[in-house]
């Protein structure tokens, strides 16, 4: 999909799939397009180019079946802030056309941990409250695809856990895509991740091999209880670049990627000396990010 | 729809916005009719209640801008367009939810001054002396006014986040509408040549008409169309989303 703000792209020639039974996360600097993709899929406008499709209904075509098969949480969070909790999602029941709509608000209220709230005004609850009201919202339809727009930025660490632990419940046979600008959030609950930057995809795949990709280069920091030539070292592989102040604490990379912890433990060892640490780095995935948005901005 | 419709009404009557439009309407109206010698009914020694039908449209001048003020431009200040946007209803279920409830609270306000002409009927020498056909049409004409005047404000609401903003220009063009082309018919260059068909585009003209308790598909016609292109201009002006 293309989709053009004036002469801006907003979003390039994108490209991508999400599962069921999968949360894939949406991640970018703010600006990348995000919110463009998550606006297209649920209807609320169309791209320029190309062709979006829920659960195999077409986005323009079709918007009226998606839109009753989707949960949105715009980003911010719009709500009517002068409803009570109660008034607010037996409102949204009513538009889904749902019946039983008090049991329905009584099962959404509950799984959101919001009972206690909900004879509430929404203008009266905190912030984390008001994010469980907009997930609420969202899920109260028991929709098949859940699209959520920065759901948890702007919370404080405990907040941040519980809807991370709720989205997590909500996972099974449902299809997730999540954003943030805030790569950490991400990593913790996504399947799956989507670097996007300047409109374009930089990144997409299963988080396991992103980590792997990210890790190219091994980097091993090493402290030895008395002083040794680096000579022994690079008898470990000649490609290795060992930076070192002192001849006791040293810094290792190597570019392979390759695991050589035991070999140094053999050198050091052979030469009589003693390790007291030595630690790998894993380049993780803030490395990947930072490595492809800068990349594709240059 | 008619979640919509129900939203809006709830909305409009757990704010004050509700209670405040029809009490200030009657109470404007009241005024004019019982108290104020100059246009006071008591003073006016005829069983009519003509006056109110004067002054409704005045009052309707700026009360309808303050209710329809806020129909799309706080959505959209708000963002919670974007969640009607993205829920299983179409624009037009959106629009004509939110047009009813208005015309809903319009009806509501004027459905009091029932009173009036009950009083009026009471009052008269013999007992219920009163043009009753007058005061039907009057009646039909007063909310087909107010229904072409929430349909501007509705539009309006939907060109700008700004609520004072949408207040003022459906203000502009309620007044527009209503007064400006029997005054434009009546310059020199168009009278005698062309000024009927300048005058009969203005809404005044035709309330005028229907008032006289002539019901006249013409009205009729000219009421429902003004409606509908200003709801469509309103569902045209949510669809700029899509462009």
């Amino acid at each position: 999909m293309t989709k053009l703000y004036g002469d801006q792209r907003a979003i390039d020639n994108i490209s991508f799939e999400a599962k069921e039974g999968q949360i894939t996360g949406l991640v970018g600097p703010n600006g990348a397009g995000k919110s463009t993709t998550m606006k297209i899929l649920t209807c609320y406008m169309p791209a320029d180019s190309g062709q979006a499709t829920v659960c195999g209904h077409d986005v323009v075509h079709q918007d009226l079946k998606i839109k009753s098969l989707i949960g949105y949480l715009p980003e911010h969070n719009p709500l009517y802030k002068s409803m009570y909790v109660q008034e607010y999602l037996s409102f949204i029941a009513r538009v889904h056309g749902l019946s039983d709509i008090r049991t329905k608000v009584v099962d959404a209220v509950s799984s959101v941990g919001l009972t206690k709230e909900k004879h509430k005004k929404i203008s009266a609850l905190s912030k984390g409250y008001r994010q469980r009201v907009g997930i609420a919202q969202a899920i109260i339809h028991n929709p098949k695809v859940l699209i959520l727009d920065e759901p948890i930025s702007g919370l404080d660490p405990n907040q941040i856990q519980e809807i991370r632990d709720l989205i997590l419940s909500l996972k099974k046979d449902k299809t997730i895509i999540f954003s943030s600008h805030i790569l950490q959030e991400v990593e913790s609950i996504c399947d799956k991740i989507i670097i996007l930057n300047e409109g374009k995809i930089v990144a997409d795949d299963q988080l396991s091999i992103l980590n792997e990709n990210a890790g190219t280069e091994t980097i091993v920091e090493l402290e030895l209880l008395n002083q040794m030539n680096e000579k022994y070292l690079m008898d470990i592989d000649q490609t290795m670049q060992i930076s070192s102040n002192n001849s006791k604490n040293f810094l290792i990379k190597l570019a392979s990627g390759r695991d050589i912890r035991e070999d140094i433990f053999d050198a050091v060892v052979s030469q009589n000396n003693k390790i007291l640490s030595m630690t790998m780095q894993k380049s993780n995935l803030e490395n990947v990010f930072k490595s492809v948005t800068k990349e594709s901005s240059n | 729809m008619i979640s919509i419709f129900y939203k809006e009404i709830t909305a409009f009557f757990s704010s004050l916005t509700g209670y405040i439009s029809i009490i200030i309407f009657l109470l404007i109206s009241g005024l004019f009719l019982w108290v104020l010698s100059d246009t006071s009914i008591i003073n006016y020694n005829y069983a009519s209640i003509g006056q109110l039908f004067t002054i409704a449209p005045l009052v309707f001048l700026f009360l309808i801008p303050a209710i329809t003020m806020n129909t799309f431009s706080e959505e959209k200040q708000q963002g919670t367009l974007e969640l009607l946007a993205t829920k299983p209803l179409t624009d037009w279920q959106i629009v004509g939810g939110k047009y009813l409830a208005t015309i809903g609270l319009i009806v509501l306000a004027i459905l009091p001054t029932l009173v009036y002409y009950y009083s009026v009927v009471q009052l008269g020498s013999p007992k219920g002396n009163i043009d009753s056909g007058g005061a039907i049409g009057s009646y039909i004409g007063l909310i087909f006014l107010g229904a072409i005047f929430a349909s501007i404000g509705l539009w309006m609401s939907s060109l700008t986040s700004n609520q004072v903003v949408a207040f003022i220009v459906t203000a502009f063009f309620c007044f527009f509408f209503y007064f400006a082309f029997s005054f434009f018919s009546e310059l020199p260059i168009f009278y005698g040549k062309i000024d009927a068909a300048i005058r009969s585009i203005g809404i005044e003209y035709h309330y005028e008409n229907i008032s006289k308790g002539r019901i006249d598909t013409r009205d009729i016609i000219y009421f429902i169309s003004m409606i509908f292109l200003f709801l469509w201009l309103t569902y045209v002006s949510l669809n700029r989303r899509k462009w």
